[in-house]
């Protein structure tokens, strides 16, 4: 279990929502800036909402939504002007907590041999801006993975202590949604400092941290109506209502690892590539390799740590070859991996439901329709 | 305004992947592409001891080229007073890739990095007061020769302590130098062979084979402690369990690719397992059901 509690645990929430319009948003992102934080965000990059730092409130995608489904991911343009109106993109927040690429030892040649020291590390002070329920749960789980007692990763804990987290409530639901099935979402509970639910006239926040209150403080907010309540629970319903895909979790670890001679693992990998983009979308997904790179005198060596997928082929390598040299184990691995035996290891399962892996599987594969047919819900 | 702070501020002495250099101080050549070296940690300000227990494992790492998991093969230290094990750091290396080559190419006196230990230990603690059937194939004793010296320097705790040890020839024989010192301090040492030469009279088959022959004393608690290929161990555990030894009785050490060693990597998954830090030494019934499932 994490080892440190003021992270993860739920601290009080206030329970009546401030209202506060575009311009209070703006004043949101200034104060943090001032006080010292990297302001994150979702933006629009090459045809997708990914996230970067931001200023101000006309970065992010108003106006934009997504369209998502196996294979599938679109921008369109919305008929208004709204800020948050689309799911998630390709990008995670883990790519800031656990970034792709991190030094975890330098090595120096000296006359009397090696010489080897931890590498001072930068931390910037982060604020997520607008991150989703799904994802608040995908965090949980990495602590889960990075700051378990006796296991915990230094540089992890130390980007993970200096955050400050605005959540968006889901006021709409793509195709590839399941955070109703992994009871992750769409309403975001807990692990946010403030949280925004975007209406028409602008934003319901929902204080959830002593963090946030403070900061919430300097902000101009006025307590929200209850017409405006109305219609913030009316716009979360609303994503509730579109969520169509469903993944059974009653009993799903036994029911799964049940199926490993399943012939229906090699109908997949008859399908699948090995291409990792799945496990590289995945905000929960935190294997990694360690490489070295030297300088050109070989007199200094820093060791790195870069993200990896169990679906590469070496990635299981021992002296006598790859454990898992097919794409079936390795589908099969991730897939029993991510929805059984995580939770044997974690305590929790290591989906969260944000469909990324559905989207951005290049040939569409649906990890909810392949756990259907394996349990035999569904015909192939 | 960021925020600048060494990882180890945050966790004063305790960073995983910090290696510490270390100094070859002895090499010994054993049988082929098979080496012992004998490593001493360099002094360092604040430096814990190391302690190690048998069946535990270190992440030898040589700058530029990369770490390896070797098991601990030297005396282990575990219930010694404070201090480095007096033997150093006894790890049997076979050249087999990369690191292991670039290690091969050390001489005395040159550093490399060492992390550890980790793992899980074989159960010495509780095998003490019984018997003890150790059952090692090819290098799978080099993990088990730290439970060999635990048996020979505490004797009288155990009851009968047999080493049952397969190798492909008799050339291929690991630490055959030792045999008679562990048979001389009440070891039994059996040895077999998959293809024997003309001066072999020992046994020649599968080590199983020999475990098949042994008997149990009623009553008696018996422990086995197994490493090998994982077709070896499967088939030591299946004669043990013909002996009558429960399942909990039986353990193997497991080899996967480790490169964190704490179970955050991922790369020794194996069903419910993180190889590195459940085991690599875990117990029959436990692992059992995964043994059965092809490229898991």
């Amino acid at each position: 279990m994490p080892s440190d509690p003021a992270i993860t645990s739920a601290t009080p929430i206030e329970e009546t929502p401030w209202w506060i319009d575009r311009n209070g948003l703006q004043e949101l992102i200034d104060r943090l800036i001032e006080i010292g934080y990297e302001v994150v965000g979702p933006k629009i990059d090459q045809g997708a909402i990914v996230y970067d730092q931001l200023a101000t409130v006309d970065e992010l995608p108003r106006g934009w939504t997504d369209e998502q489904g196996p294979g599938l991911y679109r921008l369109h343009r919305r008929d208004d002007n709204e800020l948050f109106g689309y799911n998630v993109g390709p990008h995670s927040w883990k790519k800031y907590l656990f970034p792709p690429l991190t030094e975890v030892l330098r090595s120096r040649k000296t006359a009397e041999g090696w010489v080897m020291e931890t590498p001072a590390i930068e931390v910037r002070r982060l604020a997520l801006l607008g991150v989703r329920a799904c994802e608040l749960a995908a965090i949980a789980v990495q602590d889960r993975v990075f700051l378990t007692e006796g296991t915990v990763d230094p540089t992890y804990k130390l980007r993970r202590s200096h955050l400050f987290v605005i959540a968006a409530n889901c006021t709409q639901a793509a195709q590839t949604c399941f955070c109703t099935s992994m009871d992750t979402g769409p309403r975001c509970r807990s692990g946010f400092d403030l949280a925004l639910t975007e209406i028409e006239s602008g934003f319901l926040v929902q204080v959830g941290s002593d963090q946030g209150r403070s900061l919430f403080e300097s902000v101009p907010k006025r307590l929200a109506r209850s017409v405006e309540m109305d219609r913030g629970d009316e716009r979360r319903q609303r994503a509730v209502d579109q969520i169509s895909r469903r993944l059974n979790t009653e009993g799903i670890r036994d029911r799964l690892l049940e199926q490993l001679g399943n012939k229906h693992w090699d109908d997949v990998a008859s399908r699948c590539l090995s291409c990792a983009n799945c496990t590289m979308v995945c905000p929960t997904c935190f294997c990694h390799s360690v490489d070295e790179v030297h300088h050109l005198t070989d007199e200094e060596i820093v060791r790195q740590r870069r993200w990896d997928s169990c679906f590469n082929v070496d990635f299981s390598h021992v002296s006598g070859g790859p454990v898992r040299d097919t794409v079936r184990s390795r589908y099969r691995q991730w897939l029993t991996h991510k929805l059984a035996t995580w939770i044997d290891q974690f305590g929790t399962s290591g989906c969260v439901g944000c469909g990324r892996c559905i989207s951005w599987c290049p040939v569409g594969i649906d990890l909810t329709r392949e756990v259907a047919v394996l349990t035999g819900e569904q015909a192939p | 305004m960021s925020t600048s702070a060494n990882a180890t501020d945050v966790l004063p002495g305790h960073d995983p992947w910090r290696s510490r250099p270390a100094r070859i101080e002895a090499i010994e050549q054993e049988i082929p592409d098979v080496a012992t070296l004998r490593l001493r940690l360099q002094p360092e300000a604040n430096a814990v001891p190391y302690r190690f227990r048998p069946g535990q494992f270190n992440m030898l790492y040589v700058p530029g080229c990369g770490e390896v998991a070797i098991s601990m093969s030297g005396p282990d230290n575990f219930h010694d007073g404070p201090g480095d094990p007096p033997e150093g750091l006894v790890h049997t290396i076979r050249t087999v890739g990369r690191v292991t080559q670039a290690i091969q190419q050390l001489r005395v006196g040159d550093t490399l990095g060492v992390r550890g230990p980790f793992g899980t230990p074989w159960p010495m603690d509780e095998a003490e007061g019984g018997d003890v059937l150790v059952v090692a194939g090819g290098l799978g004793l080099a993990p088990l020769r730290p439970v060999v010296e635990r048996l020979v320097a505490h004797r009288s705790r155990f009851g009968r302590a047999v080493l049952f040890y397969g190798a492909r020839s008799p050339d291929l024989l690991l630490y055959e130098r030792l045999f008679d010192t562990w048979r001389g301090a009440g070891v039994e040492v059996l040895c077999t062979v998959d293809r024997a030469e003309p001066d072999w009279s020992g046994a020649v088959g599968t080590v199983s084979l020999l475990v098949d022959r042994c008997s149990l004393v009623p009553g008696q608690q018996t422990s086995m402690f197994a490493c090998g290929p994982e077709i070896m161990m499967h088939f030591a555990a299946r004669s043990g369990l013909k002996l009558g030894l429960p399942p909990t009785s039986i353990w193997l050490s497991m080899e996967r690719n480790m490169q964190c060693a704490f179970g955050m990597c991922g790369h020794c998954q194996w069903g419910s397992h993180f190889v590195c830090r459940d085991g690599p030494v875990l117990r029959y019934d436990v692992v059992e059901p995964w043994l059965h499932v092809r490229d898991m």
